[in-house]
């Protein structure tokens, strides 16, 4: 089935299952191979990406389910909340394997675009469906709250 | 894998290949001659100086180091770079990583003698190798910048990637010598510094940053599950239920019906569909009707295992180490206690599941996988294609995790991965893609034990100690049995109980091999992860049995183990130890352990809370001989502590009449971060040789964790998973 679906800002034309998963639609279809597979069943967060601006998984969400909502990807994230997780990312040298860090770091923008200064606690709720099996957690929550700073200032 | 003195022969692991003995630095000629030239050039890349197989030297100043080791988090493209570039005196924002090729002549594991990652090796295999790779290069530099200016090389100094002559006030870069470099002799022996001089080894003030983390930050740092290209097909197989069972009969035609399926075959390990795209061939193989042949099939369910490895552990196994008269000790104790320990099946679950990429046109592959053990897997997929090694090349990718799970002995996913290739054709590139259930419920475990412990208590002293251990066997029919399981003793099954740090004068410790149909692996600090836990909560036990502190009661048996008791001390000065407690609800637990020839010692803090145990902080001491990158040790401590929390409170593949019941991360519980302890690490300064930290994070902290419990009341589990036994 042609959809025509809007990422990162451009409207891309798809043809694809209407059951397929964004996250699928995402990397083999349109080659944005940022989002990445972990479980498929929403419980890992690994594909995280916004819809409309909020974080969603997106190995569940059925491409018929989208819409006309706006995707946006680890390759199209931007702002100043984007660029300061990135930076706190480096700078705390969060990242082992890498591989759920596309989800992690989409799920730590979306949270301080919510909420300015998180407190562990709120982290804790943002972050908690982003598994890392490296368990990088203590920079994750160090760089949140590094970004959280720099924003501030 | 475990200890670092394992030498495997290569005439065994490649059974009729060529026996090239190639030395690190070779002469142009031999270069020419030698079966790994095409690796060679390869890694020479078109850049203008490539002094060895490790280093290439670019006009631009980059300086590229290829990477024998796979990168998948626990940091040898940063580690083994930092090695080269001290010696080089480069300049590190100058300095980039990739992986080097499969080739054993250039790229093995000097602790192996094969291709290959694990054990916790990659930095004590390389810590000479990277050095003289680097100083050969700073060499030959210094040679040309001499020849060209016309003065003596030894008053050449070199500082950052710039070269010097202080009389003349010359000065290049790298880049503008690599050419001109590139046609020095190669000096032999070049000199190495000494480590008083060192400017990036051991640097701690975050100059010397990771060099993959902008990539893995920003999306753009590639695995294997990102491949793509023209023409590809993704394929998932569809494996048995049980382990050992084989396809009977299959009906696809439905599955054939999904749109973008193209295909479906039986290949060895199961049916294999390929499609265009993931999703239609995860959707088409929910449509495969098989009827298995079970059998041959593993049927028995773990808690049947247990009572039948229990049974067994009640009589003496095969000896793995002893001294003095533990027996006789044991009957002529003024008390003994005993305790049981069952440590369940555990799967590895790496975020990225197994993959990998294969082209084949019928002459020649080209692979491209996280592969940790490349020169099994390059030969797995050359005996599966019929071709010779020589017509196969294998590219590593970064790996999202691995935890043990690339480092099969058995080369099972490369073989797995060359089979859907020959089965669908040459001129077909397949991306083969294991799904979270097919990772979960696909075997390859840490193997389910039983220790039974057995200890001697006389004048408020541990005098007799016995542990008999009931494992499957990790090495059993695997190239690496024939090295490292002499005698009918699997080493990894009793690594850290054969020997332990304590002066105990009566001392047995034996093994009972199991024969389970589920096929098992190194679990990321493989025998330790359940040896740890044993010995370390057993020695607690009898310390509190005998009124001893868990720190002073310790420290008074390590006469012969100067390095555990340093990091035990370190460790309970930085928790400012005083006691096990508990305060205010909260109790401390101590464990120390030696794992692949580091030492790390940890105190958990724990309370009891609605869902079993929360550990709130731990401290952590670790020894690892000359600190490369203290940031990344910090890390990998850190890390190995999350990892060891999760899988002591929830980690479990329980069987079902031989089913693996878990199949995602819904029921195979992981740690997540608001259970992550806060961590606080002290890296222990020595001059030892370097020695790994990928592992020996993990052994500790779950023993830590069940001693505190045993001081909150709530007794130190003899079943893991700990919330289990809370339960």
């Amino acid at each position: 089935m042609a959809l025509a679906i809007k990422v990162n800002g451009t409207i891309q034309s798809v043809d694809v299952d209407n059951d397929a998963p964004l996250l699928w639609v995402l990397r083999d279809a349109l080659g944005l191979a940022g989002t990445k597979f972990g479980c498929g069943v929403a419980q890992c967060g690994a594909c995280t990406v916004f819809v409309d601006g909020k974080p969603m998984r997106s190995c569940t969400l059925p491409i018929s389910a989208l819409g006309t909502r706006e995707v946006t990807t680890i390759e199209g994230v931007s702002g100043r909340e984007a660029e300061a997780v990135q930076q706190a990312w480096i700078a705390r040298d969060v990242p082992q394997c890498g591989y759920c860090q596309s989800g992690q770091v989409m799920s730590a923008v979306a949270l301080l675009k919510q909420v300015k200064k998180p407190s562990d606690r709120d982290i804790d709720l943002a972050m908690n469906g982003n598994v890392c099996r490296c368990a990088t957690y203590v920079r994750i929550r160090a760089a949140i709250h590094d970004a959280a700073r720099a924003l501030e200032g | 894998m475990t200890t670092h003195d394992v030498a495997l022969s290569r005439r065994a692991m490649l059974k009729g290949a060529a026996g090239l003995v190639i030395g690190l630095y070779l002469p142009e000629k031999a270069r020419a001659q030698s079966g790994a030239a095409h690796a060679f050039r390869r890694a020479a890349g078109g850049a203008d100086f490539a002094p060895n197989a490790f280093i290439r030297i670019g006009a631009d100043d980059t300086v590229t180091v290829l990477i024998k080791h796979i990168e998948f988090g626990q940091g040898p493209f940063t580690g083994l770079a930092t090695l080269v570039a001290e010696e080089l005196d480069a300049d590190w924002s100058k300095v980039r990583a990739e992986h080097a090729p499969s080739n054993t002549d250039f790229y093995k594991n000097l602790a192996f003698g094969v291709q290959g990652t694990g054990g916790s090796t990659a930095i004590a295999n390389s810590y000479d190798q990277m050095r003289k790779a680097g100083a050969t290069a700073r060499a030959m530099l210094v040679a040309a910048a001499a020849q060209s200016w016309g003065v003596p090389a030894r008053e050449i100094t070199v500082e950052r990637g710039v070269l010097r002559h202080t009389g003349t006030g010359r000065e290049g870069r790298f880049g503008q010598f690599a050419e001109a470099a590139a046609r020095q002799p190669v000096p032999s022996d070049p000199p190495l510094k000494d480590p008083s001089v060192f400017r990036l080894i051991g640097r701690d003030d975050g100059s010397v940053k990771k060099l993959d983390s902008a990539a893995k930050s920003n999306g753009t740092a590639q695995f294997t599950i990102d491949m793509s290209e023209p023409g590809m097909l993704t394929v998932v197989v569809a494996h048995p239920p049980r382990f050992g069972a084989r396809v009977a009969s299959f009906d696809a035609s439905a599955a054939r019906a999904v749109q973008g399926v193209v295909d479906v075959k039986q290949v060895p390990t199961g049916v294999a569909v390929y499609a265009n795209g993931t999703w239609p061939a995860i959707k088409g193989r929910e449509q495969l009707r098989i009827s298995w042949d079970e059998s041959a099939a593993e049927k028995r369910s773990s808690d049947q295992l247990i009572e039948e490895y229990r049974a067994l552990a009640r009589r003496p196994g095969r000896i793995a180490g002893a001294h003095g008269d533990a027996i006789t000790t044991l009957a002529r104790a003024e008390r003994t206690i005993e305790a049981e320990y069952v440590f369940p099946y555990l799967a590895h679950a790496p975020m990225e599941p197994l993959d990998g990429f294969l082209r084949w046109d019928g002459q020649r592959a080209h692979a491209r996988f996280g592969s940790q053990l490349q020169t099994l897997d390059h030969q797995a997929i050359a005996t599966v294609l019929g071709l010779k090694p020589e017509q196969v090349e294998l590219e590593t990718m970064l790996a999202g995790g691995s935890f043990g799970r690339r480092a099969q002995q058995t080369s099972h996913l490369a073989a797995e991965l060359a089979e859907v290739a020959k089965a669908i054709g040459p001129g077909r590139p397949v991306k083969l893609v294991w799904t979270r259930e097919d990772d979960i419920r696909g075997g390859y475990y840490r193997p389910l034990i039983v220790h039974r412990m057995r200890g001697g208590l006389r004048d408020g002293k541990i005098v007799a100690w016995t542990d008999t251990v009931v494992s499957q066997s990790i090495l059993k029919g695997s190239p690496f049995e024939a090295v490292m399981a002499k005698g009918g003793i699997d080493a990894t099954s009793v690594e850290g109980a054969k020997e332990i740090p304590y002066d105990i004068a009566d001392f047995r410790c034996d093994l009972h091999t199991t024969d389970v149909g589920v096929p098992v692996l190194w679990w990321r600090s493989v025998g330790h992860t359940h040896t740890g836990y044993a010995v370390e909560c057993f020695v607690d036990e009898l310390l509190q049995a005998t009124g001893q502190d868990p720190v002073a009661g310790r420290l008074a048996m390590m006469g012969k183990a100067p390095r555990e008791a340093g990091v035990l001390r370190a460790v309970a000065e930085l928790a400012q130890w005083s006691g096990p407690g508990p305060v205010n609800g909260r109790a401390r637990g101590v464990a120390v352990v030696k794992s692949f020839d580091s030492y790390v010692a940890q105190i958990a803090e724990v309370s009891a809370g609605d869902d079993g145990p929360r550990v709130h902080k731990v401290w952590c001491a670790v020894d690892c001989g000359v600190p490369v990158n203290p940031d990344v040790i910090r890390a990998q401590m850190e890390g190995g502590i999350g990892f060891g929390v999760g899988a002591a409170l929830y980690g479990e593949v329980a069987l079902d009449e031989g089913r693996p019941v878990p199949a995602n991360f819904d029921t195979y519980r992981v740690l997540r971060i608001h259970e992550m302890p806060q961590v606080e690490v002290r890296v222990v300064n020595s001059t030892e040789k370097p020695t790994g930290v990928g592992e020996p994070g993990v052994p500790p902290i779950g023993p830590a964790v069940a001693n505190a419990m045993a001081r909150l009341g709530l007794g130190r589990p003899r079943r893991l998973p700990l919330v289990r036994a809370v339960a």
